[in-house]
């Protein structure tokens, strides 16, 4: 409880997130058998399946169990998603292997195959030329409680040691800790945060303490560093969330890196890609949208 | 369930396991941190669950460049074998309908490890105390029937209140009493489990408010030293200087202010 100076007495928010706590508690003793289903129906609702493109029926195993990975490559993000699109994934060709599909309150992944920009989804595609080779568009938001479904839906419980993954993802400036102002700082920028077992050296400096990352782009790392999987997460910071040229391009230094620089071939046509999926994305807006 | 960092399971017969709850003002992580970084403990370890909020970042109990890149995620365990002690720390809150699945698999790993002696850091919420609370010192400690047999006396020579028992439903009247630990997340939850288990088990906590609470954190080791004597008491030097506090605890409360603010 807190005392403002208007007098009013306020549950004041607890950082530690116990206030649910309690009411889990208070739940767990009142619960009864229609609230119990109610709550597996909900699970239910919230399962995160992983589903073959073609015949929409779930794997039966994990899907780097299913199709051996030399390389992950995952993007989530709408920003991260365009700088695949346009630098990785116009080189080569590359065949769906299936997606994901799982709803919560931010988003519903669709399973059209015509996609428009607004829609969420979360693809997974090999290269026909070396299907070793695994990329993961992501532009959904996966829920707290269902980052660890997607983790078992997608690496399953074998441990990967021959695998190489590499996560790309944006976070907004103001995320990042500075003894500076956060205004002062040159956004878009790249910050890079690598498992023990990743040795190549990163494409820009290491992300400092004290930032921390969550959601998907850690449950991934997490997972890596545990399972002593080479990993590597790219983090571009920027001030711009939604769809960027900048943004995107602030993740260009990447494609030296190892994993990515034999699957990149044409970068002035990467650009044009890129531009052209900006325009497409782009809603003219007038005083009156 | 526990993932050693090498290759094999170390051994922690015998072993007192540290471990916070995450509760109001975290101030048991922030316990556990100082003890981290004090001991300079080794990281053994994962206790990798489901059941927090996953995080990762670098190496928060840095000391120079070339031990800042490790990477840390939520869960993590760490050990100094000379002193036969062994620390937990979670980085992150529980997810929804988790806690209960937490404690169960923790337990399970404190059973099977053969520690022998699980001491949980924890806090509660101040504005909760009673009349008497609120005139006494704010630290209490709770303990499992199989650890009082052990360590009462102890408890009793040092002085240390316990924690006492309000009505279980406080709006009423002639409600039950027990022992309520409003704000102390699974720290309730974790007792009763280990009563029931015979685990030997003690709890610490501060009655605390949310806001700075690094002072809350100093009060509650140094409350753990006055038993443990993890490190040597030096009168009459200030708490702060005692304790060795991480390079993470840097920017706790945001980033730099802009100039132009002014």
């Amino acid at each position: 409880m807190a005392a403002t100076f208007f007098g009013e007495v306020v549950k004041a928010p607890c950082r530690a997130g116990t206030e649910e706590e309690e009411e889990e508690e208070e739940e767990g003793r009142r619960e009864t058998p229609e609230d119990r289903e109610v709550r597996r129906q909900l699970a239910r609702k919230r399962e995160v399946r992983l589903l073959r493109r073609q015949t929409k029926t779930s794997l039966e195993v994990s899907l780097l169990e299913k199709y051996p990975c030399s390389k992950f490559i995952i993007a989530i993000g709408n920003n991260a998603v365009a700088f695949l699109s346009s630098f990785v994934m116009n080189s080569g060709v590359w065949e769906e292997v299936g997606f994901a599909k799982l709803w919560n309150e931010w988003c519903r992944t669709t399973d059209t195959t015509h996609l428009s920009p607004a829609e969420a989804f979360c693809i997974f595609y090999h290269l026909k030329s070396n299907p070793s080779v695994i990329l993961c568009q992501c532009s959904c938001y996966v829920a707290e409680d269902q980052q660890y479904q997607w983790l078992e839906k997608v690496f399953g419980s074998c441990t990967r040691k021959n695998t190489q993954v590499t996560i790309l993802t944006c976070r907004h400036v103001t995320d990042y800790k500075t003894s500076e102002s956060t205004g002062s700082l040159p956004a878009p920028f790249l910050k890079a945060l690598k498992t023990q077992n990743f040795k190549d050296p990163a494409c820009c400096s290491l992300l400092e303490q004290p930032n921390i990352v969550h959601d998907l782009p850690a449950a991934v790392l997490s997972y890596c560093q545990v399972w002593k999987i080479p990993a590597i997460l790219y983090l571009c910071y920027t001030d711009v969330m939604k769809l960027d040229l900048i943004t995107v391009e602030a993740f260009k230094p990447i494609l030296s890196s190892r994993s990515l620089k034999s699957l990149v071939k044409n970068i002035p046509q990467s650009t044009e890609i890129l531009k052209k999926l900006m325009t497409t994305n782009e809603v003219q807006s007038n005083i009156y949208t | 369930m526990f993932v050693p960092c090498g290759e094999s399971v170390p051994d922690l017969t015998g072993f007192t396991l540290l471990m916070p709850a995450v509760s109001v003002g975290n101030v048991g992580q922030l316990a556990i941190d100082l003890i981290i970084s004090t001991l300079n403990m080794s990281k053994i370890g994962y206790f990798y669950t489901d059941c927090l909020v996953p995080m990762v970042g670098n190496n928060p109990y840095a000391t120079g460049e070339e031990n800042s890149t490790e990477l840390s995620i939520n869960a993590e365990v760490y050990s100094l074998p000379s002193r036969r002690l062994v620390a937990l720390q979670l980085r992150s809150i529980f997810i929804k309908y988790k806690t209960k699945p937490f404690c169960e698999k923790l337990l399970s790993w404190v059973k099977g490890s053969n520690c022998a002696r699980v001491i949980v850091l924890s806090s509660s919420h101040s504005y909760q105390r009673n009349d008497l609370q609120l005139r006494s010192t704010p630290f209490r400690y709770l303990l499992t029937p199989s650890m009082q047999i052990n360590v009462q006396n102890k408890m009793k020579s040092l002085n240390w209140e316990e924690m006492e028992k309000s009505p279980c439903i406080p709006e009423i009247n002639d409600s039950e009493f027990c022992v309520r630990i409003p704000g102390g997340g699974i720290t309730k939850a974790l007792y009763d489990e280990s009563c029931s288990k015979e685990i030997q088990m003690a709890v610490l906590l501060k009655f605390v408010s949310e806001g700075d609470n690094i002072p809350d954190a100093l009060g509650l080791v140094e409350y753990l030293n006055e038993w443990l004597q993890i490190i040597k008491p030096h009168d009459p030097t200030v708490p702060s200087l005692r304790w060795k506090m991480p390079s993470s605890w840097r920017l706790l409360f945001g980033s730099g202010l802009p100039p132009a603010l002014f």
